[in-house]
Parts: C-alpha cells; sequence; structure tokens
C-alpha cells in the first residue's frame, strides 16, 4: 500500500499524508514534473485530467481540466510557490473557469510535499490544507465522488489504526 | 453524502471554533463528560469572562452545550457534531489517498527508456 499513514488536524483544516514507494526521490519527483504523468495520477479514473499548460518552475502556473462521464470539463490551475528538485514543492491549486481563465470568486487550497530517500525508496510527505469548508466542498463536488468509493473503506481503517 | 447534511455556514463555524487551541482543549475535556465552567476555567491562564466567551464560540458552532446545575455552570462537547466535522475531513483524505495509490502505480512502472 502507497499510504502508510494519514492524520487530520481539525483545528487546522489540514490533511497529512506519509506515502512510500520503491523508487528514488528522482522517479517519484517525475511523476509531478512531467504533465502526462501527473494527469494520469491528478484525476479519478472517471474524471480524468488533461495538463494544457504546465510551468514546473517557481512562480510558474499549470492549467488543467478534467473530463467527466457526460464530457462536462472542471478547469483548474496550480501555481507553484517553491520548487526545490527532487526534495520538496509547494503549491496553491485552485479553480478556473470554463475557458480556464482563474476564478478569484473561488477558493484555494495548498499543498506541500517533501520527498526523502529511505533505503532505495521514497517517503514523500504531502500536507493539504484547506482555507474554508468551501474549499473542501468545491473540491469533494467537482466529481470526485466516484473516484474516491474504493479508498472510503480503506482510509476508515488508515485513521482507525 | 454525510455533508450534505450540514450547510455550509456550520460547518464554518465549527472549522473555526476549533482553530484555537484553547476551545480544542474545552471540547477535549469535556468530551468524556460535564465539567463546570469555573472548573474548565482554572487550566487556563486568562479571566473568567475570556473563558466565557471562549464557550460562547463553541455553543454557536453546536459543539457544546451548557447547563444549569444548582450554582453552576456544567459543559458538555456534543460528541456528534464534532465527529461530523471530522467526516467532512474524513471525506477529502479518502480521495487524496485514492490519489496517491494512482501516483503509487505511475511511479512503479517501468520508465520510457529502461526497457520492460
Amino acid at each position: 500500500m502507497t499510504v502508510v499513514d494519514v492524520r487530520k488536524d481539525l483545528g487546522a483544516a489540514t490533511l497529512t499524508f506519509v506515502a512510500e514507494f520503491d523508487a528514488p526521490p528522482e522517479r517519484v519527483w517525475k511523476v509531478w514534473a512531467d504533465p502526462r504523468q501527473l494527469e494520469r495520477w491528478w484525476g479519478p479514473p472517471t474524471w480524468p485530467a488533461t495538463y494544457t499548460e504546465h510551468d514546473f518552475t517557481e512562480g510558474g502556473t499549470s492549467r488543467y481540466h478534467m473530463t467527466g462521464p457526460d464530457g462536462t470539463r472542471a478547469h483548474g490551475w496550480l501555481r507553484f510557490s517553491a520548487i526545490d528538485p527532487p526534495n520538496s514543492l509547494e503549491l496553491t491549486d485552485g479553480f478556473a473557469d470554463e475557458t480556464g481563465a482563474n476564478n478569484p470568486e473561488l477558493p484555494t487550497s495548498t499543498m506541500r510535499a517533501t520527498f526523502e530517500s529511505v533505503g532505495d525508496g521514497t517517503r514523500m510527505t504531502l500536507v493539504a490544507t484547506y482555507p474554508s469548508s468551501e474549499a473542501m466542498r468545491m473540491v469533494l463536488d467537482m466529481g470526485m465522488e466516484e473516484g474516491m468509493k474504493g479508498a472510503l473503506g480503506q482510509v476508515d481503517a488508515v485513521l482507525a489504526g | 453524502m454525510v455533508i450534505e447534511a450540514m450547510s455550509e455556514e456550520a460547518v464554518d463555524r465549527i472549522f473555526h471554533a476549533l482553530a484555537d487551541a484553547t476551545r480544542r482543549d474545552i471540547v477535549a475535556r469535556t468530551m468524556v463528560g460535564g465539567r463546570s465552567v469555573s472548573a474548565l476555567a482554572s487550566h487556563y491562564a486568562m479571566s473568567f469572562p475570556a473563558v466565557h466567551k471562549h464557550i460562547a464560540v463553541l455553543e454557536r458552532a453546536g459543539l457544546v452545550t451548557k447547563e444549569r446545575d444548582g450554582r453552576e455552570q456544567v459543559v458538555r462537547a456534543r460528541v456528534e457534531e464534532v465527529r461530523r466535522a471530522s467526516r467532512l475531513l474524513d471525506e477529502l483524505a479518502g480521495l487524496w489517498v485514492a490519489r496517491l495509490d494512482r501516483l503509487g502505480e505511475v511511479v512503479a512502472e517501468p520508465q520510457e527508456g529502461e526497457g520492460s
């Protein structure tokens, strides 16, 4: 199993995940850096992501959309506030209107990922912070429920452990 | 979904209420049973009215109840409300676990140029 620990901080509206991979940090870094690899895990199978722009540099912006089963497109963007290959990255995740333009009315969330060498593998720690329940709900409503059904039992087990 | 049952403002009140360390501590201390306001106040280096204010924020968020018991006011956490807020984060966690599992699958695939 990829995810070895999930911690939730109700007060800070923060989720922390620790995941381990049998590959060095340079390899794990590529699934963020290469848009063709990134889009394969970003969206659930029912709402696959397509990255139309991916400026993976400090201050750079990425644009993507996710396509639902009925062809509906949900647009989003990422802005990278820190990039230190292959050690850490920090980004803001936001929503966009149907043309892909940033919608400042909509809430954003932030995430920070750090990568450490552990033996021949990598431990990735990811912290996602949601500034309001609106931000949480937007993420949940973006057609993602389908993709997480299978994971819910799994996360219950993790949280109970 | 569970979160549909809760209004956005209600959820925001809960997260705002829990964003403060003293208020989280009050909820934790009253989860197992009622505590008087004066007993709670003795734990914190702040004025009695300040503790009262924190309790009022928690009450408005629906996270605790305050009842008179003789000369004391007794505070109790509403365990189910605390759980509801917790479940919203659980659902997001579920989404992330699925996403990170997919990430792991992409990492595990042989890279181009490495052969198969």
